[in-house]
């Protein structure tokens, strides 16, 4: 039976890089996809474009490729990320040039356009908003982004056409490991039950290392070998759709059902509906077996007919945070750190500093799990304010931390170790879109 | 007993929602947990923390649970104050929890 290696070569926009060269150079790959495009990431991408329109693709992208292109050429590994963001076109440019600048005759580069509708927002104005339950021209701030989650298909038709490396924009995480099974395998695109197989194992690659103990370990209970050599994922899978997640013999980590599991339930909510734009997938009825050291055997997941509706992410600013921390610490430090953020808050309401929300945290204490109510048993040696609050303005955010600051002179005795951030906040409004006149584009460019 | 004894957990995100699993080492345990840990105890174990609805999803095959908790990161984690914004932390203090398998 016809078999295909993918692996993964990123989790995460910002991810470590040496474990995907390891792949490519040991793991026997026919594929690798490079997960890199989080739902907020893509939104700060385009503001990069409006700034300078060569750019907006990730900021890895030419340190990425840079290593991985001679290596993928070499043996052969078709190359398949979403590190085109809001600029799959530039990026191709870029990685063109830099596959000429390499000699590496007759790649093929393809960019997968069609994510992006912002230039037709105005018809989507009335949609509701998942996270606010109001229409969409309701949003408060400026919106600066809107793209539409794709399926497989542009990707799919870029393998077609021989794409060796295919940049896309925002498509489906799992699309981006289940389009060469479509393409390998000849799986009909209706063919729901295929269809759910091959997002099981996109979704289970998706996040590279969380399948090979990654985001694991808990020492004495669950220990992973050597996680400073984290190994990243590859599946082998087998033309019927049941796969084998491993990873290189070698590095570090560990690929058990346990490890598989966590991974398989990781932000799927009801595991019979797993939402895509290529089918609803079905994990309720998923088996694994441990099949051999660091060999895990997936099998049965199903999916039903995708809906007439693609998940867009509409980009819009939303204010900023402003924030401070200081330290106190030995006999009497909690006092000190309550009394500090009780000047800060006489001292912003003094000042009338408009705030929406604001929030304290000693962190050591209730930081994490807001449990105000549990008996504090042994006395912290140390505690660290944290004084936060969203505002409208840049001003007003940058006094939050002005004000923990200046605890410094005017405070409680020794606090230490002040800090002081503002952000401006990129928030993420989320809508369902018609399919119709959402459809993906591809362009292909062939090393001279 | 802590749960933590018992099972391991992990948890993800997705706007206002929070996703928290709850895996069990040994299956011969995974009946009286979901006997004992419902969504109605996870929801007012988070009480401080999640202001909305708790529903609950059952993968016997695997000794596996997954819980969905609504509203349950301040907002989301784009304009959420917390420091912890994804909530990746929640999925340990579930472990907290007592539990007696007699």
């Amino acid at each position: 039976m016809k078999k295909i290696r993918i692996g993964s070569g990123a989790g995460y926009a910002g991810d470590r890089l040496e474990p995907a060269l390891v792949l490519l150079e040991k793991g026997k790959l026919d594929y690798i996809g490079f997960e890199c495009l989080a739902e907020r990431t893509i939104a700060i991408a385009q503001q990069q474009r409006l700034k300078d329109p060569e750019k907006g693709y990730n900021e890895l992208l030419e340190y990425r490729m840079e290593k991985i292109l001679p290596l993928a050429y070499k043996n052969k590994v078709k190359v398949i990320t979403n590190m085109g963001a809001a600029n799959p076109e530039s990026a191709l440019e870029v990685v063109r040039k830099m596959a000429e600048d390499k000699n590496l005759k007759g790649m093929k580069i393809a960019a997968v356009l069609g994510d992006n509708i912002f230039d037709n927002i105005e018809k989507y104005s009335d949609t509701i908003v998942w996270e606010t339950g109001k229409p969409l021209n309701g949003l408060d701030g400026e919106i600066v982004s809107a793209n539409a989650y794709l399926g497989m298909e542009g990707i799919v038709k870029a393998l077609q056409e021989g794409a060796d490396v295919i940049i896309t924009g925002r498509v489906s995480d799992p699309a981006l490991f289940l389009a060469p099974l479509v393409y390998e395998f000849g799986w009909f695109v209706e063919d729901y039950d295929k269809i759910g197989k091959g997002i099981l194992i996109g979704h289970l690659l998706e996040c590279a290392s969380q399948v090979t103990g990654g985001y694991y370990a808990e020492p004495g209970k669950k220990d992973v070998k050597d996680l400073w050599n984290l190994g990243f994922p590859i599946a082998e899978v087998d033309e019927s759709g049941d796969a084998v997640i491993t990873k290189v013999e070698g590095t570090g980590g560990t690929v058990t059902t346990s490890t598989c599991t966590e991974q398989l339930l990781y932000e799927i909510h009801n595991p019979e509906k797993y939402f895509t734009p290529d089918c609803v997938a079905d994990f309720s009825k998923v088996t694994m077996e441990q099949v051999g050291k660091d060999k895990v055997a997936v099998s049965g997941a199903t999916g039903r007919e995708k809906t007439d509706t693609l998940k867009a992410s509409i980009g819009y600013k939303d204010g900023f945070i402003g924030e401070g921390e200081m330290s106190y610490g030995g006999p009497g430090c909690l006092e000190r750190a309550k009394l500090a953020a009780e000047i800060v808050r006489k001292r912003l309401e003094m000042q009338e500093v408009e705030m929406d929300e604001t929030r304290i945290d000693f962190i050591g204490i209730n930081s994490i799990y807001r449990n105000d109510s549990r008996e504090i048993i042994c006395y912290p040696e140390e505690v660290r304010l944290r004084f936060a609050a969203r505002t409208k303005d840049r001003e007003s955010a940058v006094m939050v931390g002005n004000e923990v600051e200046t605890l410094y002179t005017n405070g409680p005795c020794s606090g230490g170790g002040a800090a002081k951030y503002v952000k401006e906040i990129m928030s993420v409004a989320s809508i369902l879109v018609p399919r119709d006149g959402i459809k993906a584009e591809i362009i292909c460019k062939e090393v001279l | 007993m802590k749960l933590w004894e018992i099972a391991h957990s992990r948890t993800g995100d997705k706007g206002n929602i929070s996703n928290i699993s709850l895996i069990v080492y040994d299956k011969k345990d995974y009946e009286k947990v979901c006997e004992k840990i419902t969504a109605n105890v996870v929801a007012e174990w988070f009480k401080n923390i999640v202001k909305g609805e708790v529903i609950r999803y059952e993968l016997p095959q695997l000794g596996a649970m997954n819980f969905v908790m609504h509203d349950a990161l301040g907002g989301g984690v784009t304009r959420s104050l917390a420091l912890d914004k994804h909530g990746k932390s929640l999925s340990s203090y579930l472990l907290d929890i007592e539990i007696e398998l007699d």
